[in-house]
């Protein structure tokens, strides 16, 4: 019997899907995990891009943040382990340090692509800074922001994978348990889950995109900017 | 169709399409399509994917070398998986290996406990290509350490000591849940009830920092890491035999045997020892030596060159 079949019969099996290190309880896990990274990514970068895109001040964080996605993920996650002890902490900063830079260029861009004309005219007529962030300029840039967090949040999926190197439960537990005792079956096997995890995230959150996108009152404004 | 229609089908094609390729492609990820026969005048010497696995590589190609047989190197193959399929497909012909995990590999259900029973277990076990020559004192096996004021204040010295603590947590690698060694072994032989918190660094830093600040109590470190000593950290000890004797022995492919390359080797087999192997990985982690010259120093020492 090949690798394949028997990822196979592993995935179809109903008691590896039971228990505290079931398929299920690690699916929900895994879950909690990115869903959790992605809204700490979001506080910091979608306010980070909203300052610099709107004033066009420190845009070299822009860049510097940029450069932050060339790390090791497993260099970082042993060093900062050996900073915060063996919780959470260290691998969830490292997952949001590599899902801020496409949410903060994403943000960013959509920001400083807003016509200089608008805002000008804006300010003419008496808004204020915050008026003109939140009225014109979130709202043209609310596509390209929720493209930039689809993006970040595959990636945030894949890479939480890497972290079960540390004491973390998640899919990652069965790749690295799974190498650990050469059983292929079972890396496959949760590969293709978390593949599949990502296409559906992906798929939904293209599907939410484009129903804001249609339905969205500034849609015209985005495609005449 | 609305644009975001056909991005969809696009995106849901695409999964597919990889998905299929995934599972169409070949059965067995061990599978080497490489079967490049070495020179048959030369012995190519493999080493595994860690400091002393190479070191030892480095001190059979070196003695070798000194006796006039023309030895290659190449080190860095992999895991265990790798060099032994390495070894089947004749890309290397000897690679150093330890006695209880490669009796594992060939024979799983082994019962061998002491150094020599599985010593005469991993003869039978073996592949009819290969062959093992003499296994040296010196060991790299898993041990069970407590830092010395654990130690001291729950007076514990040996593993069995641990069975009267509650909540205990050990740091080990992820296998470390179904060896007969670990959680499961420690339950049935020693009445020690542990949770594993898997951590993959080898018994390194990470392991380390953990045992210090507490957040295990235990952790299963290599009896070799220059470690043990740096952090005064207290081995227990291992009445019933639970860890299985991990004695340093050369795994040749049989083609590549010869009288004089075993002669060569068993001197240097016969000469080592653990302490020596600590010393080593020290001048490898700590003062970050070549495994070149750790091994040449050695064979030096011992008047093997």
């Amino acid at each position: 019997m090949n690798v394949f079949s028997q990822t196979l019969l592993w995935l179809g099996d109903a008691s590896n899907w039971e228990g505290t290190g079931g398929i299920s309880v690690r699916l929900v896990q895994h879950m909690q995990y990115s869903l959790a990274t992605l809204a700490i990514t979001c506080v910091i970068a979608i306010p980070l891009a909203c300052y610099i895109g709107h004033f066009g001040r420190a845009l070299f964080v822009i860049p510097v943040i940029n450069a932050l996605r060339a790390l090791p993920t497993l260099g970082m996650l042993s060093a900062l382990a050996l900073i915060f002890g063996l919780g959470i902490s260290a691998p969830m900063i490292v997952m949001v340090m590599f899902a801020i830079p496409p949410v903060l260029a994403a943000t960013y861009s959509g920001i400083a692509n807003v016509s200089q004309t608008t805002t000008h005219a804006m300010r003419a007529i008496g808004f204020s800074e915050w008026q003109i962030l939140w009225n014109v300029e979130l709202p043209t840039a609310f596509p390209a922001i929720l493209g930039g967090i689809r993006s970040a949040f595959t990636q945030i999926i894949a890479t939480w994978t890497v972290a079960a190197f540390l004491p973390v439960g998640g899919l990652g537990r069965f790749l690295i348990d799974g190498l650990a005792i050469r059983d292929y079956s079972q890396m496959l096997g949760a590969s293709f889950l978390v593949i599949g995890l990502s296409i559906a995230v992906d798929v939904l959150m293209l599907i939410v995109q484009n129903t804001i996108e249609r339905h969205s009152r500034y849609s015209q404004l985005t495609t005449q900017s | 169709m609305s644009s975001f229609g056909r991005k969809l089908i696009g995106g849901v094609l695409a999964g597919v399409v990889m998905m299929g390729t995934v599972g169409c492609g070949s059965s067995n990820p061990l599978d080497s399509s490489s079967s490049q026969e070495s020179d048959a005048s030369t012995i190519t010497i493999g080493s595994a994917n860690f400091a002393e696995s190479e070191i030892l590589a480095n001190m059979y190609v070196q003695a070798l070398a000194s006796h006039g047989i023309h030895a290659a190197l190449k080190p860095d193959i992999g895991a265990r998986d790798v060099y032994i399929a390495a070894l089947k497909d004749g890309s290397i012909d000897l690679v150093p290996e330890y006695t209880g995990n490669l009796l594992q590999y060939f024979d799983k259900d082994s019962t061998a406990h002491s150094a020599s029973d599985v010593y005469s277990e991993l003869k039978k076990a073996l592949p009819s290509k290969f062959a093992v020559l003499d296994q040296a004192k010196a060991e790299d096996s898993d041990s069970l350490n407590v830092t010395k004021s654990y130690s001291e204040q729950h007076h514990v010295t040996s593993i069995g000591d641990l069975s009267k603590i509650n909540g205990l947590k050990i740091a080990a690698a992820p296998e470390f849940a179904t060896r007969p060694y670990g959680i499961t072994g420690l339950k049935q032989q020693y009445g020690v009830d542990a949770t594993l918190i898997p951590i993959n660094d080898g018994g390194g830093a990470t392991t380390i920092k953990a045992l210090l600040n507490g957040t295990v109590q235990m952790a299963n470190i290599n009896t070799t890491s220059p470690s043990i000593k740096t952090n005064n950290l207290v081995t227990l000890k291992d009445p019933l035999q639970m860890i299985l004797p991990q004695r340093v022995i050369p795994l040749i492919s049989k083609s590549a045997e010869s009288d004089k390359v075993t002669s060569v080797l068993n001197e240097v087999q016969s000469k080592l020892t653990t302490q020596d192997l600590m010393t080593m990985n020290g001048e490898s982690i700590n003062d970050k030596e070549s495994a070149s010259a750790i091994a040449k120093h050695w064979l030096q020492t011992y008047k093997l060159v």
